[in-house]
């Protein structure tokens, strides 16, 4: 311990009362370390480990390229030139270049059409993960802190949604719309996500509420919107957090495969999803349309799978 | 402080609990719930605490006396019975005039691992009653006062900004006291306040609490199954079992003369720390387990397990009230005993 | 799997300790560093001896116990050093299946916290009769029998009829005569209770201490009792090794102990007990904490909170020697590990 065992505390505290000399013995000795609060603590975990690290890394790049796609290429991804480019394979040399990763069948650029296409992808899982992490958010921590009847309605609903399978349901509601916007998909999406965070979130606020904090912070007379904001979702987040993480990589999975399934982002979205789905009638001739957005599409994927994952063991080690 | 306790009956109580019964609802069925019992925490209890004492309360692990704290601090309501604080029930009160109570009864927990908030500082923990009771501090103020307070527990004021994983057990048990003592209150309710502390903290913390309660005049409701640990702090004591008051007294009525069967049995079934004249002692090990409040004995709660039990213990209730015939005596055993048989016995006059 | 009934050799030499635990140590990997839980812990304790094992969470005390019956967990945990010998031969250096023969049959261990060390999908008679099956080979039916008659040995009421219950069906009391029992099933040489009764009330406690006592003098068993309780240690011990972040302090008869206590840290608890004649007064209390035993301070463990630490406890390691009386002569069974123990026993 670097500092010397502190014993000052005892002798000014012996100056306000009256006690025989040593008696009050504070327990001295300075707890080790500077202050850390779990999340610091969770924070300097995460930021050495590899698992952490890269997807992190891959992740602010993806964010990169989704606000500055014409950062990257300077084509423009709906334009074709079907003379030129039918079909034109990848120079793989070409680093930048339109040409970098071919043309498809359109005579448009794969490599312009990746880039803009991150933008669907990323923003369609961060809002979708966002609006769940709301509704599902409250939801939960109203049926978990108040119980009794809210409880029941509440959680009777859930119960209903979540009976509902998360696909079928997603092109159910999509279909009977015919302009389908990022909007529109997010919505969609968050509709039917909503369930499984506000499950997670019951639980934990069930728990916490019991917590002898809560009820101390109860003692003094603290209201409701105390208990709730400072106590008990403090100490509930780091579940639902997880949970949420780990589902915005499904997100971006829904998105594609819908897109892909034609009932996704319509035109003229550019998603991973869509150009897969084109790429499959050319698949023997020009496997390139395929290959560099489903590169792309399982890298994103991936790297939030990852993140969750590493989160998720840093904020609960028992879990491991 | 003993003397206090000695002129306790011709004072006002600060706090005063009468017939105060806590009955949990057993339930059945999801939508139309159908009670089918009730779990008896605490059943029909009466007591008085005065200015400046330590009322001990001690029993056995399902004997309600949690409850007990639970209902005092507000936090369960009472099924009925009343909770006077200066003369004014508080146990139906609500919103403001119930903030304003709580000011003056504060809590200290049993656990001090899971009564800090784990996500505040230190400084945010202590400075809480503040901020749900601006008018005690202004803002300004507010920095300096948590520090001085955490200087009255003996704790280093630089730990402000630390967190409360950060601190070991008895450290974190003298937060939870400084939270306790921030909005000044007259009566400090404390919950097995040493029982998850090591052994060589534990002495620390009872004299800290011993300081302070010459140094604010507070009054103690002190809940704890260490018998010795009471007798030292208490200047009364309770005896709990199953819900119900079996016995109530000064520290040596209860310790020196106890005249309840229960007592006699919790009493000499106490490890003495001294290990002369053990096999010579005599001990009273009472047979099975303590049955559960759901479905407790009729009559006297205690009977299943007593060697005096008689037939009218099955049937008839014993009231907590002096026994007759110690009534005129004038000596120790002349105090509140729940038994109809009640009679001395010296259980630790081995020590 | 073994299924005949096994015999050690018995090394009944006299000098030979039923059990003998000589300079262990043990260490665990942390994050802050090496952590010495047992640091040169050596105890012996002889048939119907019970020796009790007194210390503060941290101490060592379980880790020790642990180590003997084989359930540390390795890693983070790792022996370093040391013996542990049952009858004179050394279980660390044994093969596995020895030495599993010798943990359940002849050493066998109770545990704080009866609930979570019986399974919750067993029948207790299931839990108590698969000892018979696994280690004598008995039938299903004489396993039953075998334990109803553990059952009403323990004192559990109506055994016959509560031998299909499940371990949430009896109180706390009840499921640690139930841990009793399935010690005692193969009838052991040493008994190692953790922490046997800090989890009940103390009426159930005095039974459980009770019950304990009893089957130990009846089968002249050796009971190593590991607890933090001076109460209880005063009650059934009749030796006792106080230990202090990882090594033994003191060791010394029972009334001995709480008669003339020859360390600081034994005599400080002590002290600290409310004391009757005392009432009303500050109690005494041991300053500070119990260290980390990632840092323990330099020289002797407790200097920090010692009222006589000087120099030389701040620097030198105290070994642990025998206690004399002021004339010289030594005191059978005892032994401080104290610079200043003369100081501290005899004024």
């Amino acid at each position: 311990m670097p500092e010397a065992p502190d014993t000052t505390a005892t002798t000014k505290a012996g100056d306000v009362s009256k006690t025989p000399e040593g008696v009050l013995v504070a327990e001295a000795g300075p707890p080790p370390g500077k202050a850390s609060s779990l999340w610091s603590d969770a924070w300097r975990d995460l930021r050495r480990k590899p698992k952490f690290v890269i997807p992190a890394i891959i992740i602010l790049f993806l964010l990169f390229v989704a606000a500055f796609p014409s950062v990257f290429t300077s084509e423009t991804p709906r334009l074709g030139d079907l003379t030129q480019h039918y079909l034109q394979k990848p120079e793989l040399t070409h680093f930048f270049q339109p040409d970098w990763f071919g043309y498809d069948q359109q005579g448009r650029s794969i490599y312009a059409r990746v880039v803009y296409g991150t933008r669907a992808s990323v923003i369609i899982g961060i809002s979708v993960t966002a609006l769940v992490l709301v509704t599902g958010g409250i939801i939960g921590m109203l049926a978990g802190y108040f119980g009794g009847w809210i409880d029941a309605v509440l959680s009777r609903i859930t119960d209903t949604f979540m009976g509902i399978p998360f696909m079928l349901g997603a092109m159910v509601v999509l279909v009977s719309f015919n302009a389908r916007t990022e909007w529109v998909v997010i919505l969609a999406l968050a509709f039917l996500g909503w369930t499984t965070v506000a499950r997670v979130m019951r639980g934990s606020v069930i728990t916490i509420k019991q917590a002898d904090y809560v009820q101390a912070a109860r003692s003094l007379g603290a209201g409701t919107g105390r208990i709730l904001l400072r106590h008990i979702l403090p100490n509930a987040a780091a579940p639902v957090i997880v949970v949420a993480m780990v589902a915005l990589g499904g997100y971006i999975t829904a998105e594609a495969t819908l897109s892909y399934l034609g009932i996704g982002l319509s035109d003229p979205a550019i998603s991973w999803g869509g150009d897969i789905n084109s790429a499959r009638d050319q698949i023997r001739v020009a496997e390139h349309i395929l290959i560099f957005p489903s590169i792309a599409l399982s890298v994103t994927i991936l790297s939030f799978l990852m993140l969750g994952d590493a989160v998720r063991d840093a904020l609960d080690p028992k879990l491991r | 402080m003993a003397d206090l306790g000695k002129s306790a009956g011709d004072r006002e109580p600060i706090l005063e609990v009468r017939n105060l019964v806590k009955h949990f609802p057993l339930t059945q069925g999801i939508l139309f719930k159908k009670q089918i019992g009730a779990v008896k925490a605490v059943d029909d209890i009466s007591f008085s605490l005065y200015r400046g004492e330590t009322l001990g309360i001690v029993g056995e692990s399902g004997c309600g006396k949690s409850t007990v704290a639970k209902l005092l601090m507000n936090l369960e309501t009472p099924t009925s019975g009343e909770i006077f604080y200066k003369g004014e029930d508080i146990s139906k009160l609500s919103g403001r005039a119930l903030k304003a109570v709580r000011r003056n009864i504060q809590m200290v927990f049993q656990d001090p691992y899971t009564s800090l908030n784990p996500r505040m500082t230190v400084g945010d923990i202590i400075g809480e009653p503040f901020e749900i009771h601006p008018d005690v501090a202004p803002k300004g103020d507010r920095r300096r006062k948590v520090q001085e307070l955490l200087e009255v527990v003996g704790l280093n004021p630089e730990y402000i900004n630390r967190y409360a994983h950060q601190f070991s057990g008895g450290q974190r048990q003298r937060i939870g006291i400084a939270r306790g003592l921030a909005l000044n209150p007259e009566i400090i309710v404390c919950d097995e306040p040493v029982s998850a502390l090591d052994v060589s903290v534990q002495a620390q913390v009872i004299n800290l609490m011993d300081k302070l309660q010459k140094e604010f005049e507070l009054s103690y409701l002190f809940i704890a199954h260490d018998l010795s640990i009471v007798r030292h702090i208490s200047d009364r004591v309770g005896v709990m079992y199953l819900g119900k008051m079996a016995e109530i007294g000064s520290d040596t009525e209860i310790y020196d003369h106890p005249t309840h069967p229960y007592t006699q049995a919790l009493l000499s079934a106490v490890p003495q720390a001294d290990p002369e004249g053990r096999e010579s002692r005599e001990r009273i090990i009472l047979t099975g387990d303590v049955p559960s409040p759901a479905n407790p004995p009729s009559g006297c709660r205690f009977r299943t397990r007593c060697w005096k039990a008689q037939d009218r213990c099955a049937e008839e209730v014993p009231l907590l009230a002096v026994p007759e015939r110690f009534r005129d005596s004038g000596g120790g055993a002349a105090h509140d005993s729940a038994c109809h048989f009640a009679e001395e016995k010296d259980v630790v006059g081995a020590s | 799997m073994s299924i005949e009934p096994v015999e050690i050799t018995p090394a009944d030499a006299p000098g030979v300790p039923l059990l003998e635990v000589r300079d262990l140590h043990v260490e665990f990997h942390t994050r802050e560093g090496a952590a010495h839980a047992v640091n040169g812990v050596s105890y012996t304790v002889d048939a119907g001896e019970t020796l009790a094992v007194l210390g503060e969470s941290g101490s060592g005390k379980s880790v020790t116990a642990q180590t003997i019956m084989g359930i540390l967990d390795m890693p983070p945990g790792r022996i370093t050093g040391g013996e542990i010998l049952f009858r004179g031969q050394d279980m660390l250096k044994m093969s596995e299946a020895q030495r599993r023969k010798i943990r359940g049959n002849q050493i066998a261990m109770i545990f704080q916290d009866a609930l979570s060390s019986l399974n919750p999908v067993l029948s207790v008679g299931f839990q108590l009769g698969e000892m018979f099956r696994v280690h004598r080979g008995a039938s299903r039916k004489e396993a039953k029998a075998k334990a109803i008659e553990l059952m009403d040995r323990v004192r559990i009421p109506a055994a016959k009829e509560r031998v299909n219950d499940y371990p949430h069906q009896f109180s706390g009391g009840m499921r640690q005569r139930i841990m009793i029992a399935m010690a005692l099933a193969l009838e052991p040489d040493v008994i190692i209770a953790d922490e046997p009764t800090t989890a009940l009330d103390v009426t159930v406690q005095a039974q459980v201490m009770d019950l304990l006592a009893e089957l130990q003098r009846e089968h002249n068993m050796g009971l190593i009792l590991i607890t933090h309780d001076l109460g209880v240690v005063a009650d059934v011990a009749d030796k006792i090794a106080v230990m202090y972040a990882g090594r033994i302090v003191e060791n010394a008869p029972v009334h001995e102990l709480y008669k003339r206590p020859a360390h600081p840290y034994a005599k400080g608890l002590l002290e600290s007990i409310p004391r009757l004649d005392l009432k009303g007064q500050e109690l005494y209390a041991i300053s500070g904490l119990p260290p980390s035993l990632t840092a323990v301070p330099s020289g002797c463990a407790f200097n920090p909170r010692c009222p006589l630490a000087t120099d030389q406890c701040r620097t030198e390691v105290p070994p642990l020697v025998q206690v004399t009386e002021q004339d010289g002569t030594p005191i059978t069974g005892r032994s401080s590990a104290c610079h200043l123990w003369k100081e501290t026993i005899h004024g």
